[in-house]
């Protein structure tokens, strides 16, 4: 495992993030149309034909909803800094304060 | 001369060990923090941002500057910089105006020039990045020598205030996106509130070619390309205060332009 992580590692130190994942969806897709072809033969393939079929499909949909879920999650438990926002907001006016009693006008 | 230099140092080798660490507490020692602060029509907030920089940083003890790089505003940012400058002493606050709106990256390399510093700290003038973080950013550095540091709103203690629903979903959205197709390990790549070793931050200008405020972004992604280091501290977001607050299509379109090329180029 730790091999093959290196390697990769060695394989992808140079690419761009755009032709890393056109090599792993290439790959993904090399699998997945040798199981469709008929290049591998196997009973439980035969069986599952459609299931395979429309893996792509299922796979894209589940992470689109993975997507959302997170993202929705990340937007409803974003951080409203009430608090920052006070303290700002009392900073200022003692600024305001010091600054004129400075001499500063603006 | 030049031989004589080389053959100290050369003997200096086996010493090597000792002598960077006694290079390194100096280095700590006479570290200096310039803060770059570019403005464009920022009279309500320059002397309240000022303020709160000496406030917090005077009490820290850590030696600063202030450079602040005026676009030529012509609401009178300057003439109140100049009444700053001559409240805090021209050692503390250092102007450095030029002509006319230029971009950011310009205005970085304008401040860079004049920097005595060996840290650069930028952050926005409009009150939406709070002083009171430096110190933490400074430590931070120290901690663990990073070359970066960067404010984040995506952590634990980050946040923001005054953002909507719809302007929650669209920064987490790109968010989300950035990361999944850049992986830039820094969970804010549009944040601007950061520290950097000044020759790194050097380096990073230099690489970038984006304009306007994706560029923030390609500076944290050149940066993980130069494998430099970066360290992240949560920080609380307070949208602009006085001004108004921008993000509208253009705006989206230009982040979408900017990933799209950082995606295809590193």
């Amino acid at each position: 495992m730790k091999i093959l992580s290196m390697s990769l590692h060695l394989i992808f130190e140079d690419m761009t993030k755009l032709l890393e994942w056109i090599s792993v969806l290439s790959a993904f897709f090399a699998v997945w149309y040798s199981l469709i072809g008929g290049y591998v033969k196997h009973p439980l393939i035969e069986k599952n034909i459609t299931l395979i079929l429309v893996s792509p499909i299922i796979f894209v949909l589940l992470f689109g909803l993975y997507a959302v879920t997170v993202i929705l999650y990340r937007v409803f438990t974003f951080n409203n800094c009430e608090e920052a926002a006070k303290e700002l907001q009392e900073e200022i006016k003692e600024a305001r304060r010091d600054l004129q009693e400075k001499g500063l006008r603006w | 001369m030049r031989h004589k230099v080389l053959i100290i140092l050369v003997s200096l080798v086996p010493f090597s060990n000792m002598a960077a660490t006694a290079s390194d507490s100096e280095i700590t020692k006479s570290d200096k923090y310039s803060i770059l602060l570019p403005t464009y029509n920022e009279r309500e907030n320059l002397p309240i941002i000022i303020w709160l920089i000496v406030k917090f940083l005077d009490s820290s003890g850590y030696d600063y500057e202030v450079i602040i790089i005026d676009d030529g505003s012509p609401d009178g940012t300057q003439d109140i910089a100049k009444q700053l400058q001559k409240l805090y002493g021209s050692n503390k606050i250092v102007l450095r105006h030029r002509e006319k709106k230029l971009g950011l990256g310009t205005a970085y390399m304008h401040g860079i020039k004049h920097a005595t510093g060996n840290f650069i700290i930028i952050m926005d003038a409009d009150l939406s990045h709070h002083p009171k973080f430096i110190p933490k950013f400074i430590e931070l550095q120290r901690e663990h020598d990073y070359d970066v540091v960067s404010g984040t709103r995506y952590q634990d203690g980050g946040g923001v205030y005054g953002w909507d629903f719809k302007r929650k979903l669209i920064s987490r959205g790109a968010n989300f996106v950035t990361q999944l197709l850049l992986r830039p390990g820094a969970s804010d790549l549009t944040g601007s509130f950061r520290l950097y070793k000044k020759d790194v931050l050097q380096k990073l200008i230099d690489s970038c070619v984006s304009k306007g405020y994706v560029f923030q972004m390609e500076m944290i992604i050149r940066a993980r390309q130069l494998e430099y280091t970066i360290g992240e501290v949560p920080i609380t977001f307070v949208d602009r205060v006085y001004g108004e607050s921008k993000l509208g299509g253009s705006e989206i379109i230009q982040f979408a332009k900017a990933l799209l090329y950082l995606f295809a180029t590193t």
